[in-house]
C-alpha cells in the first residue's frame, strides 16, 4: 500500500462524505418524540427530505437553537416574551398533549388509582412514602394498596414534560412550589433520574412500586399503567384526548403574548391538570434561510396534513384559527436579511 | 481458587447473555435497514454505515501522527527532556477519560463550526487513537537492534530513510498491530460521540452533518421502553463486541508472528 | 600521463559534485523528516495542553461565582443556578473505590490461579479469555447491567438485603430504602466487573516476572502455595502490583458508559448504597446537552476539569511506581 493508493482512497472517502444532501436538524423535548418521528417518516416518504430530529430534552432543545447548531428547538416549556427577544428567536406551538403520572403496583389496573395535587406533591417531596399511606387511601376506598414502598422516578436531563409537571405541582402545593419550583430541571427532593421519556417510562416498568410522569404517547404505547387525577372542579379524569382538549379549549392562543400560554389546572369539568402544549423555536433572523425554509414547510405539512397521526398518538392538533395564525406570525416575524419572509404557507 | 472462580464466572454469563440476546435479533434486516421511528421494525445500516465511516477517519487521521510521534520518541528525542515530557504526557492520554476528549472537542470544533457534525466525532476519534499507536510505535521501533541501523548508515543511508526502510519495514506487523488495537479500542467509544457527532436517524454519509453510529445509538436504543429499539441495542452490542473481539485477536495473530521472527 | 589525468579528474570532479548535492538532498530531508517527528511529539503535547486549558477556560465562570465552595456542596439546582460538585465527586470516589475493593483481591487471585495452580494446558486460553474480555466496550457492560443485573438485584438481593439489616442499628442505613434495583452499589459492582479482566490481566503479567528460581526455592523448604503467594511473590512484585492497581483505579474513575446507566442520576448523597447517586462522568454525559445558561455548562465542564485533575494524580503516581520497579528491575 504506497502513499499514492491511501491518499486516493482518502480524497475518495471524502468526497462521498460531503457529498450527499442535507436533512433538516432539529432537536429537543422528548415530549412530542413518538409523533415528530411519525411525521419525519411520512414526510420522507411524501418528499424524500428527512427530519433528523435528535430527542435530548426541551433544556437540550433550548440550548442547541441558541447555539445555533440545530435550524429549530423544540421545548415543552415555552420561553418568556422577554426570553425571546433577548435570543431573537420566535415560537410556535405544534400540538397539545399531557402529562400523566403512571404506576408500576401490582393488582392496580390503568386509570383505576386516583391522586389528586396536593397528594402527589407530597410523593414526590418524599413526604408520603408507602403505597398505603392513609393519604392514598383516603382518595381509593375501593383499592387495596400494598405497602410497599414508592419508589419515585423523575428526569435527569432537562425537560418540558418536567417544567409541566413541576408547574402544576406547584400551582397545588405551595410547599412545591417555595421548596422546589418550576422548571426544566429542579433539585428533586427523592428519587431516581432517567433519560428522556424513554427513561422514565423504563425504569417504571422495570420498578416495582414506582411512580413516575411521562406524556401520554409513551404510556398508551407501552401499555403502562396509568393514574386518574381530580382536577380543579373536584372531578376525578382520566388520561385522554378529550381531557386534554377540554383543558386546551381554554387557551387563548390567538391573543397570546408570543404564544406564551401554560395549560395546567385549567378549570372544566373534563379537564385534565397536566396538560401542556409543545413549541417549536427558530430565529426570526435565521443563519441559514434555505435550512429554515424547509423547517416551516415541514411544519406546514405536520398541521395540513399531519392531524391524523397525531390524534391516533392521542395528541391534540391545534384549532384552524390558532394554525393561520402560526402561519401569519411565520409571514411577519421569520425574515431574511432583506426583509422577506424566509417562508410564505400556501395557504 | 474459588476467587478466580466466581470472577471468571461472572465475565463469562455476561458474554453469554449477550451472545444469546443479541442473535436472536441478528436477520439481514439489521444490515439493510435504517434505524426505526419508535414502534416499528427497522434496522442499524446508518449506525454501522456512520461507525464505520468515523472510525476510518479518526484512524487515518490519527494514526500518521501517532507513528510520526512515536518515531521521535525511539529515534530522535529518545532521552531529550521533550521526549520524557511527551512520554509521560502520552501514558496520560492513553488513559484519560475518554468523555473529557468530548468536552475538548466540542469546545474546538463543534462551537466554531456551528453544528454537530460527523467530523468532530472523527476528530474525537483520532485523538483517542494517537497515544495508542504513540505507545505501540515506540516500543516496536526500541525492538529494532541497532546493528540493523548501524548497517544502513553504514551503507550510506541517511537517518531519515534508515528509519523509513529498515526500520519501519522491520516492524510493519507491529504497527499494524497497534492501529488494530487502536481501532477495537474507538469502536466501543460512545461518550467522546456524545456531543460531538450526536446522532442522525436517516441515512448519512456527510461528514459535515450530525451523524449516527453504533454505540450512540445502542446508548439511546437501550434506555427506551421500545421493544423493537431494545432488541436493536443488544444486536448493535453483539456487532461491535465481535468487531472487537476479532480485532483483537488478529492484532495478537500478528504480534505473535512477529516475536516468532 | 597528462592525458589520462584529465579525464580522470573530471570524472572525480563530476562524481564529487553528484555525491555532494546528494549528500545535501539526504541532509534536507533528514532534516525535514526529523523536524516532522519533532512536530508530531509536539503536537501530542499541544492535545494535552489544548485539554487543560479548554477545561480550565470552559470553567472559569463556575468557579468565579461559586469559589472553592464548588467543590464542598451538594446542592445542583438548576433552578436558582446553584450548583457543587460533592455529590459526583462522592459518587465518583465511593463507586471507583467499592469496585477496586472487590476487583482487586478478585484479579490477584485470578492472577494466582493462572501463574500457580492452573494446569499449564489451560493457562493459555484462559490467559487469552481474560485479556479480550478486558477489551470489551463498557456500554456493553452498561447495558447488561440496565438488562440484566439491575432487576436481578432489585427482586432476588436487594428486599432481603433491606428486611436484613432493617434492624441492625448502623447497617440499617447502609442498605436501606426502596430496592431501586440501580444505584450506588449496582454501580460499584458493575465496574468491579469491567475493571477485574485488567487487574487480573496486569498482575498475571507482573506476576511472571518472579524469577522461577525464587519460588522453587521456596516450595523446596516445604512452603504451601498460598506461603509461597504470601511471602514471595507478592513481596517481590508490590511495587508493579500496585502500580497496576492504580491503573485500574484510573479507568475506573474515568468510566461512563457502565455507571450511566445504573447509577440513578440523583445529585445527592446518601448512605445508602441503594439510593441513586452520581457520578462525574455521569453527570457530564447526562448534563451536558442541554445545560442551559453558562454557569449549568461551565459547571459541568468544571467537574471535568476535577475529573482530569483526579485521574491525572493517580495515574500519575501509578506511573513513577512503575518507573521503580523498572529501575529495580535493572532497565
Amino acid at each position: 500500500m504506497n502513499m499514492r493508493t491511501i491518499i486516493g482512497a482518502a480524497a475518495l472517502a471524502f468526497s462521498v462524505a460531503v457529498a450527499s444532501a442535507a436533512d433538516i436538524s432539529g432537536a429537543g423535548a422528548t415530549f412530542p418524540y413518538p409523533l415528530y418521528a411519525k411525521w419525519a417518516d411520512a414526510y420522507k416518504k411524501e418528499t424524500g427530505i428527512g427530519l433528523n430530529y435528535q430527542s435530548i430534552g426541551s433544556g437540550g432543545g433550548i440550548k442547541q437553537i441558541q447555539q445555533k447548531t440545530v435550524t429549530f428547538g423544540a421545548s415543552d416549556m415555552p420561553l418568556e416574551p422577554k426570553q425571546l427577544q433577548a435570543s431573537g428567536l420566535v415560537q410556535f406551538p405544534t400540538v397539545v398533549g399531557g402529562d400523566v403520572p403512571v404506576i408500576n403496583l401490582e393488582g392496580v389496573k390503568p386509570n383505576e388509582l386516583v391522586l389528586d395535587g396536593p397528594t402527589l406533591a407530597n410523593v414526590f417531596l418524599g413526604k408520603i412514602t408507602k403505597w398505603d399511606d392513609p393519604a392514598i387511601q383516603k382518595l381509593n376506598p375501593n383499592l387495596k394498596l400494598p405497602s410497599t414502598a414508592i419508589a419515585v422516578v423523575h428526569r435527569s436531563d432537562g425537560s418540558g414534560t418536567t417544567f409541566i409537571f413541576t408547574n402544576y405541582l406547584s400551582k397545588v402545593s405551595k410547599e412545591w412550589a417555595d421548596n422546589v419550583g418550576a422548571s426544566t430541571s429542579v433539585q428533586w427532593p427523592v428519587g431516581i433520574g432517567a433519560k428522556g421519556n424513554e427513561g422514565v417510562s423504563n425504569n417504571v416498568i422495570q420498578t416495582k412500586g414506582a411512580i413516575g410522569y411521562v406524556e401520554y404517547a409513551y404510556a398508551k404505547e407501552n401499555n403502562m399503567t396509568s393514574v386518574s387525577m381530580v382536577n380543579k372542579d373536584g372531578k376525578v379524569v382520566k388520561p385522554d384526548a378529550s381531557a386534554f382538549q377540554a383543558a386546551a379549549a381554554h387557551a387563548d392562543w390567538e391573543h397570546s403574548d408570543e404564544y406564551y400560554v401554560i395549560l395546567t389546572d385549567e378549570p372544566g369539568p373534563d379537564s385534565w391538570p397536566i396538560a401542556g402544549a409543545t413549541f417549536i423555536l427558530t430565529y426570526k433572523q435565521p443563519p441559514n434561510v434555505d435550512n429554515t425554509a424547509m423547517a416551516l414547510k415541514f411544519f406546514d405539512w405536520a398541521y395540513t396534513k399531519g392531524g391524523k397521526m397525531a390524534e391516533d398518538l392521542d395528541y391534540v392538533p391545534l384549532p384552524k384559527n390558532v394554525v393561520d395564525s402560526i402561519r401569519k406570525t411565520w409571514a411577519s416575524e421569520i425574515k431574511t436579511p432583506d426583509g422577506k419572509p424566509v417562508y410564505t404557507a400556501s395557504k | 481458587m474459588v476467587a478466580a472462580a466466581i470472577g471468571l464466572a461472572g465475565l463469562f454469563m455476561i458474554i453469554v447473555v449477550l451472545f444469546w440476546q443479541g442473535f436472536s435479533g441478528l436477520s439481514l434486516a439489521v444490515f439493510t435497514e435504517m434505524t426505526p421511528p419508535p414502534g416499528s421494525s427497522g434496522g442499524l445500516l446508518n449506525a454501522i454505515a456512520g461507525s464505520l465511516i468515523m472510525t476510518t477517519i479518526g484512524v487515518m487521521v490519527g494514526t500518521p501522527l501517532g507513528i510520526l510521534a512515536g518515531t521521535y520518541l525511539a529515534e530522535y528525542g529518545r532521552y531529550s527532556k521533550l521526549a520524557v515530557v511527551v512520554r509521560f504526557i502520552n501514558d496520560i492520554l492513553l488513559s484519560a477519560p475518554s468523555i473529557v476528549i468530548g468536552l475538548f472537542v466540542y469546545e474546538i470544533i463543534v462551537v466554531p463550526m456551528g453544528h454537530f457534525s460527523g467530523f468532530a466525532g472523527s476528530i474525537a476519534l483520532a485523538v483517542l487513537v494517537v497515544p495508542i499507536v504513540v505507545r505501540t510505535t515506540e516500543n516496536m521501533l526500541n525492538l529494532v537492534p541497532n546493528t540493523l541501523r548501524e548497517a544502513g548508515s553504514a551503507l550510506g543511508m541517511p537517518r531519515s530513510l534508515v528509519i523509513r526502510r529498515i526500520a519501519y519495514r522491520t516492524v510493519s506487523a507491529g504497527l499494524l498491530t497497534g492501529v488494530l488495537l487502536a481501532i477495537a479500542r474507538i469502536s466501543g467509544e460512545t461518550a467522546p460521540l456524545l456531543f460531538t457527532a450526536l446522532n442522525n436517524q436517516f441515512w448519512s454519509t456527510n461528514v459535515l452533518q450530525p451523524m449516527s453510529s453504533l454505540p450512540t445509538v445502542i446508548f439511546q436504543f437501550a434506555l427506551s421502553p421500545y421493544k423493537e429499539w431494545q432488541q436493536l441495542a443488544w444486536t448493535g452490542a453483539l456487532i461491535i463486541t465481535l468487531a472487537v473481539l476479532a480485532l483483537s485477536i488478529a492484532a495478537r495473530a500478528l504480534s505473535a508472528q512477529t516475536t516468532q521472527k | 600521463m597528462a592525458q589520462i589525468a584529465v579525464p580522470q579528474n573530471q570524472m572525480v570532479s563530476s562524481a564529487a559534485a553528484a555525491r555532494s548535492a546528494a549528500v545535501r538532498r539526504f541532509a534536507l530531508n533528514d532534516a525535514f523528516f526529523r523536524g516532522l517527528t519533532r512536530s508530531a511529539a509536539i503536537v501530542v503535547l499541544l492535545i494535552l495542553g489544548g485539554t487543560i486549558l479548554s477545561l480550565i477556560l470552559g470553567s472559569l465562570p463556575a468557579f468565579q461565582a461559586f469559589g472553592f465552595g464548588f467543590l464542598t456542596t451538594e446542592i445542583w439546582n438548576p433552578v436558582t443556578k446553584k450548583f457543587g460538585a460533592l455529590a459526583p465527586i462522592y459518587g465518583t470516589v465511593v463507586t471507583s473505590f467499592i469496585a477496586m475493593l472487590i476487583a482487586v483481591p478478585l484479579g490477584l487471585g485470578i492472577a494466582v490461579f493462572l501463574t500457580e495452580l492452573c494446569p499449564p494446558a489451560l493457562r493459555r486460553p484462559i490467559g487469552i479469555a481474560i485479556e479480550l474480555l478486558a477489551g470489551i466496550p463498557s456500554i456493553i457492560y452498561g447495558i447488561w447491567g440496565l438488562f440484566v443485573f439491575a432487576p436481578f438485584l432489585q427482586v432476588y438481593v436487594q428486599p432481603y438485603v433491606i428486611a436484613l439489616f432493617g434492624n441492625v442499628p448502623l447497617l440499617s442505613s447502609l442498605f436501606a430504602g426502596p430496592p431501586y434495583g440501580i444505584g450506588m452499589l449496582t454501580a460499584s459492582l458493575i465496574l468491579a466487573i469491567m475493571v477485574l479482566p485488567f487487574v487480573a490481566s496486569v498482575s498475571r503479567d507482573v506476576f511472571d516476572t518472579v524469577p522461577p528460581m525464587l519460588k522453587e526455592s521456596a516450595y523446596g523448604v516445604g512452603c504451601t502455595t498460598w506461603e509461597v503467594v504470601k511471602n514471595v511473590v507478592i513481596p517481590f512484585t508490590r511495587v508493579g502490583v500496585i502500580g497496576g492497581v492504580m491503573l485500574g483505579l484510573g479507568r475506573a474513575l474515568g468510566e461512563t458508559m457502565a455507571v450511566t446507566f445504573v447509577i440513578g442520576n440523583a445529585h445527592r448523597i446518601s448512605p445508602s448504597l441503594f439510593a441513586p447517586g452520581t457520578t462525574i462522568s455521569a453527570s457530564i454525559a447526562n448534563e451536558f446537552t442541554e445545560a442551559v445558561g453558562d454557569l449549568y455548562t461551565s459547571s459541568l465542564i468544571a467537574l471535568g476539569l476535577i475529573l482530569f485533575v483526579i485521574t491525572f494524580i493517580v495515574l500519575a503516581i501509578a506511573k513513577i511506581m512503575l518507573m521503580r520497579l523498572e529501575a529495580q528491575a535493572g532497565r
